[in-house]
């Protein structure tokens, strides 16, 4: 794989040449799906990413906006007008942009967390495994625990202590907390495998080698049995990705997620659903329209990837 | 047999402990309990008497008993936002939560078992892709997103069904049902749908899988070579042994499905347990959560206790694996 090739620019242009050459791309190239749903993450993260230059508008400048404006339908509707494709919402706010620029705080907030999860859970499964007694005993039991409540609950919870502990937080800390609420409901999955594959590993000989010439437990883990575990890592995160999205989405509804003056894609449907019923349907079915694309191609690739990058399966 | 009830009610009181213990940090760090009872203003005598009348002076393993013991008898103090007992807000919005609960984990059960069925045994027809992408669908659709499609079709376009509220109900001594008025029924019916979204996907995908793996064991092969109708396979014979997974799986998601009901009780402004806790926690309102954390911890234990004690109790052959397993 081309991500973990070490060396210079040679030696990543062999692993590259490589990967264009193996099962994986072969797989990806043969699957109409994995190319459309890629395709289709492709493009949301692109708008995502590039929200600030692409943007026919900007939703977070307060003067660029106009009353006059306000509840305008999509372009191809009788009173829509050219200028707002997607119609505007109850401010003026053009609804294509304030999309760009919350899926941009979504899948922020999705991959920091998704990342913080990663990194916590495969710490936590390395050592569980690696270690093995009490601490392993230990950390399963917070894992069991942990999976016997529903993740929307935790993080629910996390999120509420982070709001009690500091009433007046500003945006950052607010950002803060609620990536660390989702991270911390995500970890579990990643400990439990991670945990599983350095129960095997411990045993194998490279490992027992590395520990006849002193090579300390630390190091051992980091570099020896850490690359051989990561495999299923990887489409884990993929499809995890999804789920901290929709978590996000699901917090931000409900009112405790992302602070109102950066509103994501969750925040702009749970505005949007006070317009429901004066047929102003466009402020919040948009941005639904948007968090399902991106749930559904994320979990899509993350099928393809777990099929792909298991042998027995082909 | 005993060790392991045993061994499983101690780990159920471990659970408990811990939660008690984040609800009990929640009420020592977070915010002053003396200030929310006396005041800004009050003079430090008052605080100190305060203190000891509520033994905030005594030691910390102390004063986490006493919570405990506290908590045990459902006694959470005032609402910080309300100024009500924790426990009659609770007790008020309870019925209301388990309705929905209830009728939703009915409802999928009762669509997903025959839909489940249905798509094993027609396995590849049109119809039965049809279900299976449905629900794959239902699965990556946030709840949430369901709830307010089903509002703007049923509620805003068609004007069919309302969309907010619990509608007329009956009181029944101090429970409250919507059950007994067609308002309520009304009322309840997308809340219910939406939340049953989620468990009947579960009992779908789970029952098809099952009854794939039933129809091709030996037993129903001999069953058609005795001639047995059809039907009398499929729902005598192959169903009825896929249905013990199925009912451990759904006692299980009961829980889960409680905690679902905050987005949907969000959603349609039910006035449940759920929506209860998410105003708690947008103010910051201490005792609600905990006492809230604390009624979700204990339902969840007492259903995983109750599903393994009847799974160990249904399918001997459990216990074999349990104890080789080292459980």
């Amino acid at each position: 794989m081309a991500l973990s090739a070490p060396g210079g620019g040679a030696a990543a242009a062999r692993a590259l040449a490589r990967f264009f050459d193996g099962d994986v791309w072969f797989s990806f190239r043969t699957s109409p799906v994995a190319i459309v749903a890629s395709l289709i993450a492709a493009l949301c993260m692109f708008c995502a990413v590039m929200a600030p230059w692409i943007a026919p508008h900007n939703p977070l400048d307060l003067a660029s906006l106009d009353l006059i404006d306000a509840r305008l339908p999509p372009a191809w509707m009788a009173e829509g007008r050219s200028k707002y494709l997607l119609g505007t919402d109850d401010q003026g706010r053009d609804i294509l942009s304030a999309l760009m620029y919350g899926s941009r705080i979504s899948l922020f907030v999705g991959l920091a967390s998704v990342l913080l999860s990663v990194v916590f859970g495969v710490g936590l499964g390395l050592l569980s495994g690696y270690a093995g007694g009490r601490v392993d005993a230990f950390i399963m039991r917070v894992c069991d625990v942990m999976l016997s409540f529903p993740s929307i609950l935790i993080a629910l919870l996390i999120d509420g202590v982070g709001r009690a502990l500091f009433p007046n937080a500003h945006d950052t800390l607010a950002f803060t907390v609620l990536i660390i609420a989702i991270s911390l409901t995500g970890w579990v999955q990643y400990a439990r495998t991670v945990r599983g594959s350095t129960l095997v590993e411990r045993q194998r000989e490279y490992v027992q080698a590395a520990r006849v010439i002193g090579v300390s437990p630390a190091r051992i883990m980091r570099r020896h049995v850490l690359p051989n575990v990561l495999g299923p890592v990887l489409v884990l995160a993929t499809i995890h990705i999804a789920t901290a999205i929709i978590t996000e989405a699901t917090l931000s509804f409900l009112g405790v997620g992302v602070p109102p003056t950066s509103p994501s894609l969750g925040t702009l449907i749970r505005v949007g659903q006070d317009f429901l019923f004066s047929g102003e349907w466009w402020i919040t079915i948009f941005p639904g329209l948007v968090l399902v694309m991106i749930a559904l191609s994320v979990n899509l690739l993350g099928d393809w990837l777990r099929d792909a990058l298991n042998p027995r399966l082909r | 047999m005993l060790a392991f009830i045993l061994r499983r009610l101690a780990q159920a009181l471990v659970v408990m402990l811990t939660v008690a213990f984040i609800a009990f940090m929640l009420f020592q760090y977070v915010g002053d309990p003396v200030t929310n009872l006396l005041g800004q203003d009050a003079t430090p005598e008052q605080r100190l008497k305060l203190r000891t009348d509520l033994g905030l002076d005594e030691p910390f393993p102390v004063q986490f008993a006493r919570f405990v013991g506290n908590a045990a008898q459902g006694e959470f103090g005032l609402s910080l936002r309300q100024g009500r007992k924790v426990s009659a807000l609770i007790a008020e919005r309870f019925p209301a939560t388990l309705e929905l609960a209830a009728t939703a984990a009915l409802i999928g059960l009762a669509l997903g078992i025959p839909l489940g069925v249905y798509a094993a045994l027609k396995r590849g027809s049109f119809m039965s892709q049809v279900v299976m992408t449905g629900s794959l669908l239902g699965v990556s659709l946030p709840n949430f997103l369901i709830g307010i499609l089903l509002i703007l079709v049923f509620a805003v376009v068609l004007k069919w069904l309302p969309s907010f509220g619990r509608g007329e109900v009956l009181a029944i001594g101090p429970i409250t049902t919507g059950l007994l008025t067609w308002d309520g029924i009304k009322h309840l019916l997308l809340p219910a749908l939406t939340l049953s979204l989620f468990p009947m996907t579960l009992v779908l995908r789970l029952v098809r899988s099952e009854m794939l793996e039933v129809l091709r064991t030996d037993y129903i092969k001999f069953a058609r070579a005795r001639g047995l109708p059809d039907r009398s396979i499929y729902f005598r014979h192959a169903l009825k042994n896929t249905l013990v997974p199925v009912i451990t799986i759904a006692g299980l998601q009961l829980g889960a499905i409680i905690a679902f009901a905050i987005v949907t009780e969000t959603v349609f402004q039910w006035p449940g347990m759920g929506l209860l806790f998410i105003q708690a926690v947008q103010f910051a309102d201490v005792p609600v959560m905990a006492a809230y954390l604390c009624l979700i911890a204990l339902i969840f234990v007492v259903i995983n206790l109750v599903v393994d004690l009847l799974y160990f109790a249904v399918d001997p052959r459990l216990r074999i694996e349990r104890s080789a397993a080292g459980h």
